[in-house]
């Protein structure tokens, strides 16, 4: 007879997985409600260390190649494929639907990555353009990571929603804190360590597990943040994050369609150059 | 032969050494008179330190939870104390002009931030400071040279005097000297002494002498507490954490124990010593653990810039992203601050 080693679900911020600086756990229950695990309850002070992280990784990963990020986006796709059991688990669990089922979430999650990897450096030549002009310049715009994004994925699904919120948001060069389903946050935890051993580097995607409610005013409100994915916002929540949002012109989407390349152009702005003909 | 640097004819406190040897201290002060004899004597009163219990009273002390208006407060204390200083092969006027507009309005978007403490630059920039300051509005602020071949020590006895006497000249209100570390190391304590000395006496009236103990390099706490003692014998009006340029800088540990040796010299002597913690303290929460130290170390006498300053330069910005934050309610981020 063996004792259970349970997983102690905690934060990730920064590459590293510590538990909330307030030390407060919320319970998580299946279909059923019967209790399943404690993951951390994040304060407002684990998400303004999770921005601060995103701020710090964001130069690096908005300069790196669209080729390596494209790479390391695989590679999480890679890691997701060798962990699948343990998502399907989570899901079948969560969500209490079949196993055939969250394997079925499990595969369009892991192809979503794959499918946003390969827009990596693709984006600036479909979206970006050369453009005509009278004079002797050359002219093109083109499309750029906006900054650090906070991401409220779909509160109904474990895994899917969570995926195809956070991939367009980092493929695009921009660095995410994420605030997964208060519902449905295991999977969330469970993808940051497939995230932590895809050379993704730290800080890139950190993840919040807690109260959407508590965090999201925070989010909204903080002049570092540059845009929000509203996606898995009440309407109350979302009205709130918007008006305390203007005050540095967050960009704030919500959506409805899952893969497209707009949720990669929702979090990225347009720059033009004008470039002397013969110099 | 160097002269005695002052008679000390405080009554007995008694902390934290019993009268007797308490006495047997005081007396002893009274004859450090620059001799290797009266140096070793005076040093070998002192008790050794204890090391665990230097780190867990330190680390105790980090776990206090100042909130608040007491948090604004603190804020505010730290901000009055910062020396912001710039010490680079690259400074230019224009940074050091920059710095010194910071020095006067950290906040231009909140006039009722106060002014830092002082401006700490090389002795060739001194008279720029001196310069700008004046002209903005900040004739209140001192400029503090780094001096006596900073941060490594390694000149002539000349060559730290000229030194020292071009940054007095520019205008230094201020001297940071450093010690010589491996005189100290190797036991010449004689030459420690008497460098500190003679840039005292050069001083004088026209500014207050900051002594750098570089406790990085001393390696034990013993040696801090003996190079606190030292200096202040010496005549320091200011004992000094680090150059900045080594790591390990002010860890909590040197600090507690550099304001035990300022408390003991002032039961001592009634003088008070001040404290200037450099290098290594970066964030808001760096900056009150120090206030914190201070207060349940030397008491509160010592929350002054007078007597407490705090060597930094990127901590002054997130002093104010904590003061924005304070103030809207929101988190900010270091758009909302300047580059330095």
């Amino acid at each position: 007879m063996r004792i259970d080693i349970r997983k102690t679900y905690k934060l990730y911020i920064g590459g590293a997985f510590p538990r909330s600086e307030s030390g407060r756990t919320y319970e998580v229950t299946d279909a059923k409600s019967n209790f399943i695990a404690n993951p951390a309850q994040a304060s407002r002070k684990d998400l303004r260390d999770a921005v601060t992280a995103a701020r710090s990784a964001f130069g690096g990963w908005s300069s790196a190649t669209a080729f390596n990020r494209s790479q390391i986006l695989y590679r999480i796709a890679e890691m997701m494929e060798a962990r699948s059991e343990e998502f399907v688990e989570e899901i079948a669990l969560l969500e209490g639907v079949s196993r055939v089922a969250a394997k079925k979430q499990v595969d369009q999650a892991i192809d979503a990555w794959v499918w946003y990897s390969g827009w990596c450096d693709k984006i600036s030549t479909v979206a970006g353009s050369t453009n005509p002009i009278s004079g002797p310049f050359y002219n093109f715009t083109i499309p750029e990571s906006v900054g650090v994004v906070g991401v409220f994925p779909a509160q109904k699904s474990a895994l899917l929603g969570l995926v195809q919120a956070i991939a367009p948001v980092i493929a695009g060069g921009n660095t995410a804190v994420v605030v997964a389903s208060q519902k449905y946050p295991l999977c969330a935890v469970t993808l940051s360590e497939a995230l932590a051993t895809s050379d993704l580097p730290g800080g890139v995607v950190n993840i919040l597990t807690g109260i959407t409610s508590e965090l999201a005013p925070w989010m909204g409100a903080h002049m570092d943040v540059d845009a929000i994915d509203a996606t898995g916002l009440s309407k109350e929540l979302d009205k709130e994050v918007r008006v305390s949002g203007a005050d540095n012109l967050k960009r704030i989407h919500k959506f409805s369609s899952s893969d497209t390349p707009q949720r990669m152009l929702a979090f990225m702005e347009y720059k033009t150059v004008w470039h002397p003909i013969g110099i | 032969m160097l002269t005695k640097i002052g008679t000390f004819t405080r009554t007995v406190h008694g902390n934290p050494f019993s009268p007797l040897t308490f006495f047997r201290y005081n007396s002893i002060v009274q004859l450090v008179d620059g001799t290797d004899t009266s140096i070793r004597r005076f040093l070998k009163q002192l008790p050794g330190v204890d090391q665990v219990g230097a780190e867990s009273r330190a680390a105790m002390l980090a776990t206090r939870s100042i909130k608040t208006t007491s948090k604004k407060w603190a804020i505010d204390c730290a901000i009055s104390m910062i020396d912001l200083t710039t010490l680079e092969g690259s400074d230019t006027d224009g940074k050091v002009r920059a710095l010194c507009t910071k020095a006067v309005h950290p906040d231009p978007t909140d006039p009722s931030v106060p002014s830092v403490g002082a401006i700490c630059v090389y002795n060739d920039k001194v008279a720029t400071a001196r310069k700008h300051l004046d002209a903005i509005g900040g004739q209140s602020i001192p400029v503090a040279a780094v001096s006596t071949a900073f941060p490594s020590g390694r000149a002539s006895l000349e060559v730290k005097k000229q030194d020292t006497l071009d940054a007095l000249n520019n205008g230094a209100t201020e001297i940071d000297m450093v010690i010589d570390r491996g005189a100290f190391l190797s036991g010449d304590l004689v030459k420690v002494f008497t460098e500190i000395v003679y840039i005292k006496e050069l001083c004088a009236d026209r500014a207050h002498l900051k002594v750098i103990l570089e406790t990085g390099e001393l390696v034990t706490l013993d040696n801090v507490r003996k190079a606190s003692h030292l200096a202040m014998a010496a005549g320091a009006d200011f004992i000094k954490t680090s150059t900045g340029k080594i790591s390990p800088a002010a860890t909590a540990p040197v600090v507690l124990v550099m304001l035990e040796a300022v408390r003991d010299w002032y039961a001592m002597t009634g003088i008070r010593i001040g404290v200037k913690p450099a290098g290594g303290i970066r964030t808001t929460k760096d900056a009150i653990k120090q206030l914190v130290l201070v207060r349940e170390t030397a008491g509160e006498e010592w929350l002054t810039p007078k007597l407490f300053r705090i060597g930094a330069s990127a901590l002054l910005n997130d002093l104010l992203m904590q003061r924005m934050k304070l103030r809207n309610g929101n988190y900010t981020g270091p758009n909302y601050v300047t580059l330095d």
